[in-house]
């Protein structure tokens, strides 16, 4: 049924007691012309965009737990395209336009804010840096601007600009498009969007091996039995080698911890995301009112979905620098989701050698914001065996050619 | 939090080492002998297992010595410390 106000005041005169489930519960069938690994977001995405712009709607999404229970219920719900080289700016702009109109797309409200993105400097080589960076930006054709440190106070009065402090704000860059999204949202409106052109979502089904005849997949083992499939798109994120390995692929990817946390809800007191390379935060307030602050990454690999209290400790450190205001606030929890970090942190979308086996992977610590885009470019990939021209840079054979895209900085904190 | 022994020191706090990644990586060659794909392969690829990862420490803020150890990426534990240029434990070999 279709999401509508009229529909919400009908519920509401029965108390809510008769919506029907958001998406169906299949038993797996015997084949599918495509199978997703992975149940997250961009796997879900994936799902919808190749039935919805490919008409290929036999495909199954295989979830080993429930879908957007791994990263994309654990990310700071950050979305922005401030991207330095031209690959990643048009990828993620082409994502970013898909979120502007997504709740509409899928009729389903992924509480999209576009409330801003601002990025701090908070020494020379930083101003510098954020210049040459909202010049490239904008040469893209997308929106970002400079502040400076009045122009920052007035954007966003609660940081502390002080010029004594330890690492003084210097100046900022800007996109106001970016913001941020209810994360658990966009994994179910995809599923909801998906399930309705047919394509069937299996949870609790773990793959444990991928069948292959000569250099060809032909399907998965999963913990619910055999799956024929005659293309396979793996897009498990922090799982994402060992799948590879099952397919006897070997990867370019370290699996590591990505904590994040939420302190005790308060009124609205943040309007805008903050984010800071240089003392390491970034913080956005929630619409129930919790702060959302993420850290950065563990340096070991680890697939436990659990950090080091060392890392959260800097973490609250650099938050307090810049908001002394939230130096009483209580946390309420502490996670982390295990992200696949590539050595020039930038994704990988691509066919692999083993002809039918598709990746998409190495999102590392910023995956969230390229969610819709990322299906987008993906189901193309997979439903033409080919690449879209936004992602045709994002090959395995980079890691060969020596064609990196070197986004180390475009996470605007040193992970 | 890991409590790592250093074979020089014995047991520290995880916060003096750095970890510095996979260990018994050998660098291929001579140089003009290796294909373009060999090369990526050495630089980038990683095993990234989940299980028993052998990996190099360093312990920084202590004697300033690099060691190897076998550690379980999904308990954490600590399973084995060897030096560097020791091979790894038989049992813990993949």
């Amino acid at each position: 049924m279709k999401y509508s106000l009229l529909g919400l005041i009908k519920g509401a005169g029965n108390h809510h007691k008769d919506w029907p489930a958001a998406w169906r519960q299949p038993e797996p069938k015997p084949a599918y012309d495509v199978v997703i690994i992975g149940g997250g977001g961009h796997g879900l995405a994936t799902a919808y965009f190749l039935a919805k712009e490919h008409g290929v709607t036999n495909v199954a999404v295989v979830e080993k737990g429930w879908i957007g229970g791994g990263n994309t219920g654990r990310n700071t719900t950050i979305v922005r395209s401030n991207y330095l080289w031209d690959e990643s700016a048009h990828l993620y702009e082409k994502s970013l336009k898909l979120w502007e109109g997504l709740s509409q797309e899928l009729n389903f409200n992924t509480m999209f804010s576009q409330r801003g993105v601002m990025n701090l400097a908070h020494n020379l080589h930083d101003l510098r840096e954020l210049n040459r960076r909202v010049s490239a930006i904008r040469l893209n054709g997308i929106d970002s601007e400079f502040l400076t440190t009045e122009q920052v106070k007035a954007f966003c009065p609660i940081i502390n600009t002080a010029p004594t402090i330890r690492y003084p704000v210097l100046g900022a860059s800007l996109q106001r498009r970016g913001g941020t999204a209810r994360h658990d949202a966009v994994a179910w409106g995809f599923a909801r969007a998906a399930d309705r052109l047919g394509v069937d979502i299996l949870q609790n089904c773990e793959v444990t091996g991928i069948r292959r005849e000569g250099i060809r997949v032909t399907g998965v083992e999963t913990t619910r039995g055999f799956i024929g499939a005659r293309k396979i798109g793996s897009v498990a994120a922090g799982h994402s080698s060992v799948i590879a390995a099952m397919a006897g692929l070997r990867l370019p990817i370290e699996s590591h911890p990505l904590q994040a946390l939420v302190s005790e809800p308060v009124k609205p007191v943040l309007d805008t995301v903050v984010m800071s390379g240089a003392v390491h935060v970034y913080v956005s307030q929630s619409d129930k009112g919790e702060l959302v602050i993420g850290a950065g990454i563990d340096a070991y690999n680890s697939y436990a979905q659990r950090g080091t209290l060392q890392v959260i400790e800097e973490q609250m450190a650099a938050l307090i620098e810049l908001f002394p205001m939230f130096s009483r606030m209580r946390l309420m929890r502490q996670w982390a989701g295990i992200v696949d970090v590539c050595p020039d942190a930038s994704p990988i979308m691509a066919r692999t050698p083993v002809e039918g086996f598709y990746i998409n992977c190495g999102w590392g610590t910023g995956g969230f914001k390229a969610t819709p885009g990322s299906g987008w470019v993906f189901a193309h990939t997979i439903a033409q065996d080919r690449p879209h021209e936004l992602n045709a840079a994002f090959t395995l054979e980079r890691f060969s050619s020596g064609a990196l895209i070197d986004e180390h900085g475009a996470a605007a904190v040193a992970h | 939090m890991l409590l790592i022994a250093c074979p020089f020191c014995g047991p520290r706090d995880e916060t003096e080492f750095r970890c510095g990644g996979e260990s018994h990586i050998a660098r291929p060659g001579p140089a003009e002998t290796v294909s373009d794909e060999r090369w990526g392969d050495y630089l980038f690829n990683r095993a990234n297992p989940k299980g028993v990862h052998l990996e190099r420490w360093l312990h920084g803020h202590g004697c300033g010595q690099w060691f190897n150890v076998a550690r379980d990426t999904v308990s954490h534990r600590v399973l084995a410390v060897y030096r560097m240029g020791d091979p790894p434990p038989k049992d813990l070999t993949p």
